[in-house]
């Protein structure tokens, strides 16, 4: 346990002193939903149409970016030897560093967005819905994006790479978190939109532990 | 604790890096590994260490019973202290030896002595980006220190280190090796005195 806390202490640390990490992610983020009312005219019918989209594409697209300082810099400098010498079985290092990921990407997000809501003219109602949305989807978008983290730590510069890898795994949270946003905004009940996203997010984050340490183990053959 | 090798050999990529290599150690003794650039020093130590595969040939560590360890058991026999540092320019020195202790399962009151006996104690809340080479490689060696572990595998152990840390990392190496434990080591300069050698790669 001491192991497992330690890498996700660790990870976050990293994660918010490094460029490119929390700050970036969150920065990412707010600007493409700030720039989205300059982009797509200050129509409120247009806006407020666009909006369950634009947050999950926004969410999705900065989750992709941190994604290069998962594994690749364990890998290069041999501290993924010592993750994978520890006595901690490498499925649990994986989860941690999933873990450490979504706390700095996915949760920020997660907060940040009912704020950026009024910006796009979100109905009030939809708001919260939004922001569950991003907490049950956005796990599964750190376990993707840590598998194809681990799978390409062998590849330099490997950043383009991955983002191509993990987005088609990624469009289902897109059109799953999407939907129940929309569908809370045309007054219909999200629950089930929002089941159906829980459901995937957590087969996703199980399926995404077990690859990413199936990756770390073969990553030097 | 035993160390033994037979017929090993194995692969870099597409390329059979060592073949029908063979080494015996057993407590108290150090083996050093020589060989010019390429010669799979390296890949051999990470055999050892079980982060790589065998192509062919037999490697066990065995207990003092002479069954071999299993997995999990060689891994906490081991110290491996690769020729990367393992230090990241975002943490302090502290902080990076206790994520090291943290991964060994080592205890955490260990870190602070550790940083001491390598002679960075005084750095300690300093960021690890500040370090020069030899610091940063007195901070990976430092986690031999942290924890009792009978073999240690050291890539490069040398390099960067000043005359000082040398005969730091040397009476360290003696000190454990007094206690009965067991080094390999890959290293292009004369190592410890009366260290066994295995050459590598003499190419065909």
């Amino acid at each position: 346990m001491r192991t497992f806390l330690a890498i996700v202490w660790r990870d976050l640390i990293l994660g918010v002193r490094a460029s490119g990490g929390a700050a970036l992610s969150a920065a990412f983020f707010a600007l493409i939903l700030i720039l989205a009312p300059f982009g797509l005219g200050p129509g409120p019918s247009t806006l407020q149409a666009a909006a369950p989209g634009l947050f999950w594409m926004a969410a999705l697209l900065s989750t992709l970016l941190g994604l290069e300082r998962i594994v690749q810099p364990d890998s290069e400098d041999g501290t993924i030897d010592l993750i994978r010498m520890s006595p901690l079985p490498l499925e649990l290092s994986a989860l941690a560093k999933i873990i450490a990921h979504w706390l700095t990407s996915g949760l920020i997000l997660t907060v940040l967005a009912p704020l950026l809501a009024p910006l796009l003219n979100l109905s009030f109602a939809a708001a919260p819905v939004l922001a569950l949305s991003l907490l049950l989807g956005t796990p599964a978008l750190s376990a993707i994006g840590t598998a194809m983290a681990a799978l390409g730590s062998s590849v330099q510069r490997g950043g383009m790479v991955l983002a191509l890898l993990a987005l088609p795994l990624n469009i289902p949270f897109l059109i799953f978190g999407a939907s129940a946003v929309a569908s809370a905004q045309a007054g219909e009940d999200p629950t089930q939109a929002l089941l159906l996203l829980g459901a995937a997010s957590l087969i996703a984050v199980l399926v995404g532990t077990i690859a990413a340490a199936a990756a770390l183990r073969i990553g030097d053959e | 604790m035993r160390l033994t090798g037979e017929a090993l050999a194995a692969l870099r990529g597409e390329r059979v890096v060592f073949r029908n290599v063979g080494l015996a150690l057993g407590p108290g003794e150090a083996l050093a590994l020589h060989g010019p650039n390429g010669c799979g020093k390296t890949t051999l130590l990470r055999v050892i260490a079980g982060l790589l595969g065998l192509m062919a040939g037999r490697l066990a560590l065995l207990a003092d019973d002479g069954s071999p360890l299993a997995d999990e058991d060689r891994d906490r026999a081991i110290h491996f202290v690769g020729h990367q540092d393992q230090v990241r320019p975002q943490l302090r020195v502290a902080e990076t030896l206790a994520f090291h202790a943290a991964l060994l399962g080592a205890p955490r009151d260990a870190v602070t002595p550790a940083l001491a006996a390598w002679g960075l104690a005084e750095l300690q809340g300093h960021s690890a980006a500040l370090l020069s080479a030899g610091q940063r490689r007195r901070l990976s060696l430092a986690r031999l220190s942290l924890q009792q572990r009978p073999l240690w595998l050291l890539d490069e152990p040398m390099t960067a280190l000043d005359a000082a840390s040398r005969q730091r990392l040397l009476a360290a190496c003696k000190a454990h090796l007094g206690q009965g434990g067991m080094i390999v080591a890959a290293t292009h300069e004369p190592f410890i005195d009366g260290a066994r050698v295995l050459t590598l790669g003499v190419r065909a």
